[in-house]
C-alpha cells in the first residue's frame, strides 16, 4: 500500500474517532486518523491557556466511558486514570447548602435536615431510576434496530429489546413510557417537595439541550445521564487524571501503539467518490488519501452536508440531516485562580471542594433561565456545574493555585444580533456575578479566564450549532432515528461511508460507544 | 493488669486516631493500626495512585544487625547475594527453613559495611539468633524504637522534597540514604508496598510526630492524604505482592507440608539467587526444585468482565463488586476439575478489572491459560473465566524513574 493509501479513514480525531481507529487497527486494518487542528482530542482536550493552568475546555467529567473499551485498548498503560468526583453541593441563597455524599446515611442525613419527607423518597426514587436505567443501559450496546426493515440482523436487536421488556412488571414499563415523554419537572415534583434539591436534579435533564425543566422529554435526559451510576464498576461521576484531554491523550497512545497513525493539522475538504463509493478524502491542503472505508467521526451536518456533496444522498435523508437539532445551549468559562473560592456556604477547605458545586436552587431558577434563552438572550441567572479539577488532580495548577471549571446553560448558538467579543465577555461577566453571590472572593483571586460560547465550541472543536452532545438528547434523535431513520447503524446511504460519533447512536458524553461500535459495523462488512 | 489486654498504639496513634472518621481498626502484629480513615476506600487508593498517600507501618518488625559478620548472617539466611549487596541498596526477600519453604519475607537494607536493617512481619530474632551461632554479629530489636511511614504515590517525591534536607531525586528505586527532615535523623528507603512511587521513613519513635505534622503540611498542596491499610491491601494486590498469612503461610505456623510455600512457587525466581556462593538455608531443595520445576505457582489472575455480567444478568442484576480486597479461598478451576485457589481477589479501580493472585497447579500456571474461579451471585457458586497473566497486574513507568 502507498503513503496515502489506507485500508480505513477515520475523520476527526475525538474520542469516537480516536477509539474506532485504535479498535480497527486492532484487527489488522491500516488505519489512518485525520485531526483539522493541532492537537487530538475534538471537544475532549485540555489546554494550557495561563501558563501553569490546564483548562478542561469543553467537556469535564466522565461517567459513561465504556470499561471494555477501556480494557481493550489497556487505556490504563497508556496512563488513563479516572479519579472519583465524590459529592455534589449546592448553595442555597440562605447561606446553607445541601450536599449529597457517596455514602448513603451522611446523604439522608444531609438531606433529612432540609426535608424528612424527601430523604425517604430519596431512596425509592434512586431505586426506580436505577432500574429504569438498567433496562434501557442494555438498549445502549446494541446497535439499534431498524422496526421498518426485516433483515434478521435488525429482527435480532429488537427480539433483544423485547427481552429485556419483558423482564419488567408492567408498572415499570408503564413507568419508563412516562419517563421517556414527561418533563423533568413533573417527574421531580411527583417526588420532592424541597427546591434545590428538585432544581439541581432537574439540572441534569437539561444538560445539553435546548428544553427548560418544564419541557416534555426532559425526563428521559435525565435518566440518560442517570446511568453512569448503575455500573458498579463506575459508581459515579468522575474526573479524568489530566482533564477528558487525558482520556483523548491515552487513547490516541494506544491507537498509535496498535498501529493506528494519527494525522495532526490536516483538515479534510471532501469525501472522494467514485462509482458511487466513498474511496477516500482530499484534504484542505490538495493532498489525497485513499482507502477502503472512510468513517466520519464529525458531527451529522459536517458529516453529511459538508463533506460529501448531497447528490449522493437520496434527498430525503438530507433533509432529515438538514432538521437534525444541533442547537448548542450551553457555554464555558475556565477559571485560573490564585487560591481556593470562598464560598459563602462552605467553612474553610472542605471534601466538598472535590466535588461538583451546582448552581441550582430551584427549578424555576433554571426554568426562568430557559425563559431568556427561548428568546435569544444568554441567562442572566444561569445554571452552573463548577468543579475545581485542581481539587481532584493536582497536576491540573501550580501547587497552591486551582482552575475551576464552568460549565454555564443556557448560552444559545443563536443569539439576538450574533455573539461577537462583546456579548462573549459580557457573558463570561455574567457568569462570574453569578458565582460571586455564593463566593465572595471569587474577584480577587481570578488570575485568567476564558469564556466559551456555542460558537467557540463551533469554531475551535468543530462541532456545528456547538451542542455538546452533537446534536440534542431529544427522543426524537435516539435510538434508531439517530441522525436519521434508518441510518442509525453507522452506516451510511454512500456505500464505504460510515458515520461514528456523538451524533450517532447512543449519543454524547465521552462514552466512546459510538466508536467502538462503528467500529463493529466496518469490520462485519469487511470483505 | 488491664494494659496487657490491649493491643498495642504506634507512635503515630494520637495523630491516626483523631484522623480517622471511620474509626475502622484493624491489627496488625499485636498494634491496632487504621483500617481506613474515610467511610469508603476510594479517596485513599486514589491517594497512591494519583498523589501522595501516608500509610503509618510501624508495625512491621524491625531488626539492626551489626558486626563483622552481619552481610555473612544475612547471606546464610536469604537466598539473596548478600555479600555483594552495595552499601545502600535496599533487597526484597523472602527467607526459607531448611526444606526450602519461606519462613517469612521483608527487606534488607545495607546501611553500612557492618550494618543491615531488616524488616519482617513475624518475629524473627530467634531465627537471626539460632543462625548466628558462632558469628560475630549482633542482632537488636528495634520495632518499637523506630516508627515507620510509608509515603506511597506518584507525588511522593515531591512532597518530601520540600522538607528533606537532601533532595530524594538521586535515590533509586530500591536504594536507601540517610536524610533529616528539620533536625530530625531519618532513614529513607526508596521502597513500598503499593507497586507505585514510594517512599518509606524510618524515624526514631519520640520524633514520630513532628515528622508527620512536617509532611502532612508539605503534602497539602499534592493532596497528601492519610491511607489506611485496606487501601493499600488493593494495591499491593494491583503490584502483584504477596503477604504472609494472608497469600502463604509461614512454614513455622503450618500443620502439613501442602500448606507450605517455596519462594520459588510464590514467584520469586528473580529474588533467588542460586549462583551466589555458598551455603543458604533451603538451597539443596530449591536447587531441585528449579531444576524439576515447581508443582504450583503463585500467579496473577484476570477475570473476564463478561463472564461477571453474564452470571449477574442471568440473575437481572449488575456485576457486584466488593468494596476492598477480598482475603479468601476461592477455588479456581479448568474443565470443572480444581487445579488451585485464589487467595486475595480485588477489583482495581485503575485497570477497571477484576483481579486475583492465585496458586495454580503445574502445567496451567504458564501466561495466557484461560482457567475459571469460584464467584458467588446471589448466594450460588460459579465458575466464571480468568486468564492467568504475569504479575504485576499494574506498572507504571514512574515506579521506577
Amino acid at each position: 500500500m502507498g503513503v496515502n493509501t489506507y485500508d480505513a479513514i477515520i475523520i476527526g480525531a475525538g474520542h469516537n474517532g480516536l477509539i474506532a481507529g485504535a479498535y480497527l487497527a486492532r484487527a489488522g486494518k491500516k488505519v489512518v486518523i485525520l485531526e483539522r487542528r493541532e492537537i487530538v482530542g475534538g471537544a475532549a482536550v485540555t489546554e494550557e491557556i495561563f501558563p501553569g493552568y490546564r483548562f478542561t475546555e469543553f467537556s469535564y467529567v466522565v461517567s459513561l466511558l465504556r470499561p471494555e473499551i477501556i480494557r481493550d485498548l489497556e487505556l490504563p498503560r497508556h496512563g488513563l486514570k479516572i479519579l472519583p468526583l465524590p459529592s455534589t453541593v449546592t448553595p442555597m441563597d440562605n447561606g446553607d447548602y445541601l450536599a449529597a455524599w457517596p455514602d448513603h446515611e451522611p446523604t439522608r442525613r444531609e438531606l433529612y435536615r432540609h426535608s424528612p419527607k424527601d430523604a425517604e423518597a430519596a431512596d425509592e426514587y434512586s431505586r426506580v431510576m436505577a432500574r429504569a436505567a438498567k433496562a434501557i443501559k442494555p438498549v445502549l450496546s446494541l446497535v439499534p434496530p431498524d422496526p421498518s426493515s426485516m433483515s434478521v440482523r435488525d429482527m435480532l436487536g429488537l427480539l433483544k429489546l423485547g427481552q429485556f421488556a419483558k423482564s419488567l412488571s408492567e408498572k415499570e414499563l408503564y413507568r419508563i413510557a412516562k419517563l421517556v415523554t414527561q418533563s423533568s419537572a413533573d417527574l421531580l415534583n411527583e417526588w420532592f417537595e424541597f427546591g434545590p434539591l428538585k432544581g439541581t436534579k432537574s439540572a441534569s435533564g437539561i444538560i445539553g439541550t435546548f428544553l427548560g425543566p418544564h419541557s416534555p422529554g426532559t425526563a428521559y435526559v435525565l435518566l440518560h445521564h442517570y446511568m453512569g451510576e448503575i455500573d458498579g464498576a463506575f459508581r459515579a461521576w468522575g474526573f479524568a487524571k489530566n482533564g477528558t484531554g487525558g482520556v483523548t491523550a491515552a487513547i490516541a497512545a494506544s491507537a498509535r501503539a496498535i498501529g493506528a497513525e494519527i494525522r495532526t493539522n490536516a483538515s479534510v475538504a471532501n469525501v472522494i467518490v467514485k462509482g458511487g463509493r466513498a474511496v477516500g478524502v482530499a484534504l484542505e491542503n490538495g493532498d489525497e488519501l485513499h482507502a477502503k472505508v472512510v468513517m466520519s467521526a464529525a458531527d451529522p451536518k459536517r458529516s453529511f452536508l459538508s463533506f460529501v456533496e448531497s447528490k449522493h444522498f437520496p434527498d430525503e435523508f438530507v433533509q432529515q440531516i438538514k432538521n437534525f437539532r444541533v442547537r448548542g445551549s450551553s457555554g464555558k468559562v475556565n477559571i485560573a485562580l490564585s487560591g481556593l473560592p470562598d464560598f459563602t456556604c462552605i467553612k474553610g477547605e472542605s471534601p466538598l471542594h472535590k466535588g461538583a458545586i451546582s448552581i441550582s436552587p430551584s427549578i424555576d431558577y433554571i426554568e426562568r433561565a430557559y425563559d431568556e434563552a427561548k428568546y435569544g438572550q444568554y441567562s442572566q441567572n444561569p445554571y452552573i456545574d463548577m468543579i475545581i479539577p485542581s481539587m481532584i488532580d493536582r497536576d491540573m495548577a501550580p501547587p497552591g493555585h486551582h482552575v475551576m471549571s464552568c460549565f454555564v446553560q443556557y448560552a444559545p448558538y443563536d443569539i439576538e444580533g450574533g455573539w461577537d467579543d462583546a456579548k462573549r465577555d459580557a457573558f463570561g461577566e455574567t457568569v462570574i456575578n453569578t458565582i460571586e453571590k455564593y463566593a465572595p472572593n471569587i474577584r480577587k483571586i481570578i488570575v485568567g479566564k476564558q469564556v466559551i460560547t456555542p460558537k467557540d465550541i463551533e469554531r475551535i472543536a468543530g462541532i456545528t450549532g456547538g451542542n455538546i452532545f452533537h446534536g440534542e438528547l431529544l427522543l426524537h434523535q435516539l435510538f434508531f432515528l439517530r441522525p436519521a431513520p434508518q441510518w442509525a447503524d453507522f452506516r451510511t446511504p454512500l456505500p464505504g461511508y460510515y458515520f461514528g460519533a456523538s451524533g450517532a447512536h447512543p449519543g454524547g458524553g465521552v462514552m466512546g460507544a459510538a466508536g467502538q461500535l462503528a467500529a463493529r459495523e466496518v469490520l462485519k462488512d469487511w470483505r | 493488669m488491664l494494659e496487657t489486654l490491649e493491643l498495642k498504639r504506634t507512635p503515630f496513634h494520637e495523630r491516626t486516631s483523631r484522623l480517622s472518621v471511620a474509626q475502622n481498626w484493624r491489627r496488625w502484629a499485636g498494634y491496632m493500626v487504621v483500617g481506613s480513615y474515610d467511610l469508603s476506600l476510594d479517596h485513599e487508593y486514589w491517594a497512591i495512585r494519583d498523589r501522595a498517600a501516608l500509610i503509618d507501618v510501624s508495625p512491621l518488625m524491625k531488626y539492626m544487625i551489626e558486626g563483622p559478620d552481619a552481610a555473612r548472617l544475612l547471606h546464610k539466611v536469604t537466598p539473596r547475594d548478600v555479600l555483594k549487596m552495595k552499601e545502600g541498596v535496599v533487597s526484597y526477600t523472602g527467607w526459607c527453613d531448611e526444606d526450602g519453604k519461606l519462613l517469612d519475607d521483608g527487606t534488607i537494607a545495607r546501611l553500612g559495611p557492618q550494618l543491615f536493617r531488616m524488616t519482617s512481619a513475624e518475629p524473627s530474632l530467634r531465627w537471626l539468633a539460632m543462625n548466628a551461632v558462632g558469628m560475630d554479629v549482633k542482632v537488636t530489636e528495634v520495632t518499637d524504637q523506630m516508627a515507620a511511614l510509608s509515603l506511597q504515590g506518584p507525588k511522593s517525591r515531591a512532597v518530601l522534597n520540600r522538607i528533606c534536607r537532601d533532595k530524594l531525586d538521586p535515590l533509586k528505586y530500591f536504594r536507601v540514604a540517610e536524610n533529616a527532615i528539620g533536625n530530625i535523623p531519618v532513614s529513607i528507603s526508596r521502597t513500598g508496598y503499593t507497586g507505585d512511587l514510594g517512599y518509606e521513613i524510618w524515624i526514631p519513635a519520640e520524633q514520630a510526630l513532628p515528622v508527620w505534622d512536617a509532611l502532612m503540611e508539605a503534602g497539602d498542596d499534592y493532596g497528601i492524604t492519610p491511607c489506611g491499610i485496606l487501601a493499600m491491601d488493593m494495591a499491593r494486590v494491583e503490584a502483584g505482592l504477596f503477604m504472609v498469612d494472608v497469600d502463604y503461610n509461614a512454614s513455622t505456623h503450618t500443620w502439613i507440608e501442602g500448606q507450605k510455600s517455596s519462594p520459588l512457587e510464590m514467584g520469586l525466581d528473580w529474588a533467588v539467587n542460586l549462583d551466589k556462593k555458598g551455603y543458604f538455608n533451603g538451597r539443596r531443595a530449591l536447587e531441585r526444585e528449579k531444576r524439576e520445576g515447581s508443582s504450583w505457582k503463585l500467579v496473577g489472575l484476570d477475570i473476564a468482565w463478561e463472564g461477571l455480567e453474564k452470571l449477574y444478568g442471568e440473575v437481572g442484576l449488575p456485576p457486584q463488586i466488593p468494596s476492598m480486597a477480598v482475603r479468601g479461598s476461592l477455588p479456581v478451576m479448568i474443565d470443572g476439575r480444581q487445579i488451585g485457589y485464589a487467595s486475595t481477589s480485588t477489583w482495581s479501580p485503575v485497570l477497571k478489572k477484576y483481579i486475583a493472585l492465585a496458586h495454580v497447579q503445574r502445567p496451567y500456571y504458564e501466561p495466557g491459560t484461560q482457567l475459571t474461579i469460584e464467584i458467588t451471585v446471589e448466594h450460588h457458586r460459579k465458575q466464571t473465566p480468568a486468564k492467568v497473566v504475569t504479575l504485576p497486574f499494574y506498572d507504571p513507568a514512574w515506579k521506577k524513574k
